[in-house]
């Protein structure tokens, strides 16, 4: 029976033996520091039991000993507050050039997206060796991405983007948890992450497929009229699209963002949210009109847009550096609200975000 | 003054000064108060660990055969709610403190005893709510309500249980008003602060927790239930809400609110090792100090529950080094509860075994929390297993733990009979011997993975669940027999007398039970708290009388 | 110096002495006070959560408001404030026709903010302005129509609640007059009158912060 006593899980991600290693530390401290005030108890208790010592001896106090057992233990949390900080930014900041998957968790599966244009229900194929970045949204209520065996959990929110990576060590088939709870199904909302040697993943990853994410979003990006006034050249009534991606945006009230996946995401559903400078408020919205599948799509579309893995259904003019956007030449000046522009349209608050 | 050192029957009491059922629902006297509260979250205590019997039941086996999964949830959100609401958060100030706070400072009341009367009913009340949404369909959000499955998906008595706690929370309000007016306003003459017993510090820094935190839970709870009829749009996203704004506002009144909790049996500890070692408990002044440091750090921390949530690495880092922080706090007191027994001259009644007990189990708990803090680590072990052992050792471990040491030691003050020691003492066993098979497993599990709440889970996580369940029946005997014992003592237990322990204090300065104004005369304080040298002086053999 | 009359029927059994009761009922208040400073701070911290990320919302929303009726409401609360320390000092001189007058119009003042919110609530009524199925904004400005039913759901919560909390007051307005009428406040006991003064001024003072957070945000005076 001890055999199968399970102490800790599989350790298969590049972070398993950094939080073990934090873990069994606080381990012993805790053991340690357990057993001494339990046997300083036991020793106390017998030692000066009322047979052994009918009188006591009053004692007020020690500032030393109170400025020492304040002192240590200080220090010993501070290494470890150090220790756990450095595993954290590691685990917080995925490195440069991971591959990235998206997921949706809904009520009560994990649909996953890959780049390649693979698709998921519950069980996600990942390869070994390579940084993976998840980029994750929620359809409706919080849900969490947990795999023990990765040392990794992120939880997934509706209406944004949430991000966790990991990089696995070793094959196999590993538990998915949903750790938040959601409701009747939350203990069933499980999968498996299945980790393959990379030349298995290739030929998994090649198979079968209708083409990419991107292509899927640029499909999209046709369908449902984007292309109409997301132009390559400057005659668009919307910003052009190219070279946007992750670089920063200035929006008409003079705060600059991030063009991240949230930025996008938000400029598809609620577009009168951030305004683009020198643009104005006229993109209508397209929520409960996408799923949050489609939603990703366009992402990865517009970040393909981005790095110049793809190209806006027009003759392409020259990508936009620095801040975009460019104000189009035949607007005239930037305004701020022009009282001539058509009123925002309103969306129905009670809408739901996307299609199941 | 007459002063009557024999037989307590001939004399009034609190108890007898009157009968019938409407000198109880309509006194104001604090220590009939008290016994309302203590009847009152007894039965809750035993409605909640129904609801934790089934599910340790249904954990049994991987499946989820003994209840359908919509009854599962249901199950650990009441078990959460009951035991948070109704029974750890008033237990040890509404019924030691009510009981104590006022004779430990020579006082003849609370200052406002119509508010604590009022404090009992608005109780009553908020219960009622939570045990109606209970036997109307019951709620199944978890005792955190996190939206927007609470405001928009559940499909159960949300706003009932809501407002249920939104009411006891006002109970709780004025509890700590009143207590932290009695102790500045009403200290009997010569009682400066650093002659308080430790359990009036405790009791005060936890009061100002309730005082400052429980109002925002309020409000929060206010706009889940506007949200939920109104579809306002607060905390939902899909509404242009901020699903994590309902987390911040939560976890700023639910983090102190663990302070609430343990605090109060910090203070139970002081007094019981001080009577048990025979000495005055070393470094009260940091033990009083340090209860007051937990109630400000308290409030700094809450967003460590948030860690996975979403929220920014650098606010991440900060509240880890704010956890680390007001863990200090309470390893000191722990340091000087042992330090304490050094030299003292110690006896082993059951109130002592409770106290050793809550030491060892509160270390473990609270150097769990670290675990916890740690968030490198944290990313792992939340929302898994190794939360929920890691807070059953300090509310259950911890705070039960205390609450019974106190309960036993007070019990013959407040009933004036004496509880069989040998049945107490194997009740205490069988706690201890119960909660560690219960819990210390729940730690391995959740390190291994498995998520909290989960009705159904992967089959290589069964023996240690059923090793908890197998804990969890010894708990149980352990938590039955008092009821049994204590219900005995009323009628055939051993007069106790003004002082069975001789111990330090003002309340045991006065008879057992005490009078309805508790002294004969107002004491003038001229003594240091845990004046045990003066009491245990070899010629003084005059007994301490009321 | 107290008669042993006025202690006899107010002294509570718990309490040494009248100044040790009136300390501590002056330190109950005023700590209730601050749990309602708490109590209303949840909200006022949603509120300025919600203003840095939506804040052309929060102009739009408050480009809505009547500042007239917000004005004038500001204006009586302050008279009512006025009278009600009338009240309070009446009540320390024992003049109980002084001290009803004053109570009398403490409440008058405070019926007429409520009749001039419930005035301002059907407005927004009627603007389709109040978040729910019948919620339809339509102004200037670039802002999320989603993000301007927050700002309305925040409107009605924080002033709502304020609202709740000036009926409270009228109750306890109401209860003076009838002690006040029995004759139960004398120059050595009058802490009640006090007390409730505290609590009016603290309703009035939420309000001076609910008036601008509201009302005036980027509110520029044209011409």
């Amino acid at each position: 029976m001890w055999s199968n006593l399970p102490l800790f899980p599989a350790r298969a991600s590049s972070m398993a033996g950094h939080v073990d290693a934090l873990y069994f530390a606080l381990v012993a401290i805790t053991a340690f520091f357990t057993i001494l005030i339990s046997a300083l108890i036991l020793f106390f208790a017998v030692r000066y039991r009322k047979e052994r010592n009918p009188q006591a001896t009053q004692i007020h106090g020690s500032t030393a000993l109170e400025l020492m057992w304040t002192g240590i233990p200080l220090g010993i949390v501070m290494i470890i507050f150090v220790w756990s900080s450095v595993i954290f930014f590691i685990q917080t900041r995925p490195p440069k050039g991971a591959m990235e998957v998206y997921a949706v968790g809904k009520q009560w599966m994990w649909k996953f997206q890959h780049t390649e244009g693979q698709r998921e229900i519950n069980q996600l194929h990942v390869p070994v060796g390579r940084d993976v970045r998840m980029i994750m949204t929620s359809q409706d209520v919080i849900h969490d991405f947990y795999v023990p065996a990765f040392r990794i959990k992120a939880d997934v929110l509706p209406g944004r983007y949430t991000s966790t990576w990991f990089h696995a060590t070793a094959a196999g088939r590993y538990h998915l948890f949903c750790a938040e709870y959601c409701g009747t199904q939350h203990s069933g909302m499980v999968g498996e992450v299945i980790a393959m040697e990379p030349a298995d993943y290739d030929r998994w990853a090649a198979g079968g497929v209708d083409g990419s994410l991107a292509s899927a979003g640029e499909k999209s990006f046709q369908q449902y009229g984007c292309s109409m006034c997301h132009r390559a050249d400057a005659a668009g009534r919307g910003p052009n699209l190219i070279g946007v991606f992750g670089k920063p945006v200035l929006l008409d009230d003079g705060r600059t963002v991030s063009a991240d996946e949230s930025y996008v995401r938000e400029s598809i559903l609620n577009p009168g949210a951030k305004i683009a400078s020198g643009f104005k408020n006229i993109m209508p919205t397209f929520e409960g009109q996408l799923s949050e599948e489609e939603v990703i799509g366009l992402v990865a579309y517009v970040k393909a847009l981005g790095n110049g893995s793809a190209n806006l259904p027009l003759p392409v003019s020259e990508p936009n550096s620095g801040v975009y956007p460019v104000a189009p030449k035949t607007e005239g000046s930037v305004v701020k609200s022009d009282k001539t522009a058509t009123p925002p349209t309103n969306a129905a608050p009670a809408k739901p975000a996307a299609k199941p | 003054m007459e002063t009557a050192s024999h037989t307590v029957e001939s004399k009034t009491n609190y108890l007898n000064a009157d009968y019938g059922i409407k000198s109880w629902l309509l006194t104001t006297d604090h220590k009939r108060i008290a016994l309302l509260y203590l009847i009152s979250i007894t039965s809750f205590f035993f409605v909640g660990s129904f609801f934790a019997m089934l599910i340790r039941l249904e954990l049994l086996t991987p499946a989820g055969d003994l209840v359908l999964s919509d009854t599962y949830n249901k199950l650990f959100t009441m078990h959460g709610i009951v035991m948070i609401f109704l029974f750890l958060i008033p237990s040890i100030p509404a019924v030691l403190g009510n009981f104590l706070v006022p004779m430990m400072v020579g006082a003849k009341d609370l200052a406002f005893p119509r508010l604590n009367l009022a404090s009992w009913y608005i109780f009553i009340t908020g219960a009622a709510f939570i045990l109606y949404a209970i036997l109307t369909g019951g709620v199944d959000t978890g005792w955190t309500f996190y939206t927007p499955f609470s405001t928009t998906f559940s499909n159960t008595n949300v706003v009932t249980a809501a407002l249920g706690v939104f009411i006891t929370g006002f109970s709780s309000i004025f509890t700590g008003l009143n207590i932290i007016v009695t102790v500045h306003r009403m200290r009997a003459p010569g009682l400066t602060w650093r002659r308080l017993p430790l359990f009036i510090w405790a009791n005060y820094a936890a009061s100002v927790i309730m005082v400052l935190g429980t109002p925002v839970l309020a409000i929060t709870l206010v706009l889940v239930a506007l949200e939920r009829v109104f579809h306002i749009g607060i905390f939902d996203a899909r509404l242009g809400g901020d699903p994590l704004l309902f987390q911040h506002l939560f976890w700023f009144y639910s983090h102190p609110a663990v302070y609430i909790m343990i605090l109060p049996g910090m203070g139970v500890i002081s007094e019981v090792i001080a009577c048990f070692s025979r000495k005055r408990v070393f470094g009260y002044d940091f033990i009083a100090m340090s209860s007051i440091a937990i109630a400000v750090l308290g409030f700094l921390v809450w967003a460590h529950h948030m860690f996975v949530a979403g929220i920014s690495t650098y606010a991440a880092l900060i509240f880890s080094m704010l956890s680390f922080f007001v863990a200090i706090p309470s390893a000191v007191k722990v340091f000087n509860w042992t330090a304490t027994l050094y030299k003292g001259s110690i006896t082993f009644e059951t109130p002592m075994l409770y106290t050793f007990a809550f030491i060892g189990l509160f270390t473990i708990g609270g150097l769990t929390g670290v675990f916890l803090a740690s968030v490198g680590l944290d990313l792992h072990v939340t929302d898994t297993y190794f939360v929920v052992a890691h807070f059953h050792y300090v509310m259950v471990g911890g705070m039960v733990t205390a609450f019974m040491g106190g309960l036993h030691f007070w019990w013959p003050k407040i009933t004036g009979k004496m509880y069989p020691e040998a049945f107490a003492k194997l009740s205490a066993v069988l706690v201890f011997v119960g909660f560690n098979l219960t819990f210390f497993p729940q730690f391995l599990l959740g390190y291994m993975g498995m998520p909290r709440r989960y009705h159904a889970y992967p089959p290589e996580f069964q023996v240690l669940n059923v090793l908890s369940t197998a804990g969890a029946s010894i708990l149980a005997v352990g938590f039955l027999m008092p009821m049994v014992y204590f219900m005995w003592s009323l009628q055939y237990g051993k007069d106790a007398g003004p002082n069975p322990y001789r111990a330090a204090g003002l309340e045991w300065m006065t008879s057992s039970p005490p009078p309805t104004f508790n002294f004969d005369e107002t004491p003038v304080v001229t003594w240091e708290a845990y004046n045990y040298d003066e009491i245990d002086a070899p010629n003084k053999g005059v007994e301490i009388a009321g | 110096m107290p008669d042993s009359q006025t202690e006899v029927h107010n002294l509570k059994h718990h309490f040494a002495d009248l100044d040790q009761q009136k300390a501590t009922s002056t330190f109950g208040m005023w700590l209730f006070l601050v749990t309602e400073i708490m109590f209303f701070g949840g909200m006022f911290a949603a509120y300025l959560i919600y203003r840095l990320s939506y804040y052309n919302a929060w102009v739009a929303g408050s480009q809505t408001m009547e500042i007239q009726l917000g004005a004038i409401n500001t204006a009586v609360l302050i008279c009512s404030s006025l009278t009600m320390v009338m009240a309070v000092h009446s009540a320390k001189l024992g003049n109980r026709k002084l001290t009803a007058i004053c109570l009398i119009l403490t409440l008058v003042l405070g019926f007429a903010f409520l009749g001039v919110k419930a005035v301002e609530y059907h407005g927004h009524w009627v603007h389709h302005e109040v978040p729910g199925p019948n919620f339809h904004f339509e102004h200037e400005g670039n802002y999320d129509p989603r993000q301007v039913s927050i700002f309305f759901s925040l409107y009605f919560a924080m002033t709502g609640m304020h609202a709740f909390h000036m009926i409270i007051g009228a109750g306890l307005l109401t209860w003076l007059l009838i002690a006040n009428a029995r004759g139960r406040f004398s120059p050595e006991y009058n802490s009640p009158v006090e007390m409730v003064g505290l609590y009016w001024h603290f309703v009035d003072l939420i309000w001076i912060y609910l008036f601008p957070l509201l009302y005036l945000i980027s509110h520029h005076h044209n011409g």
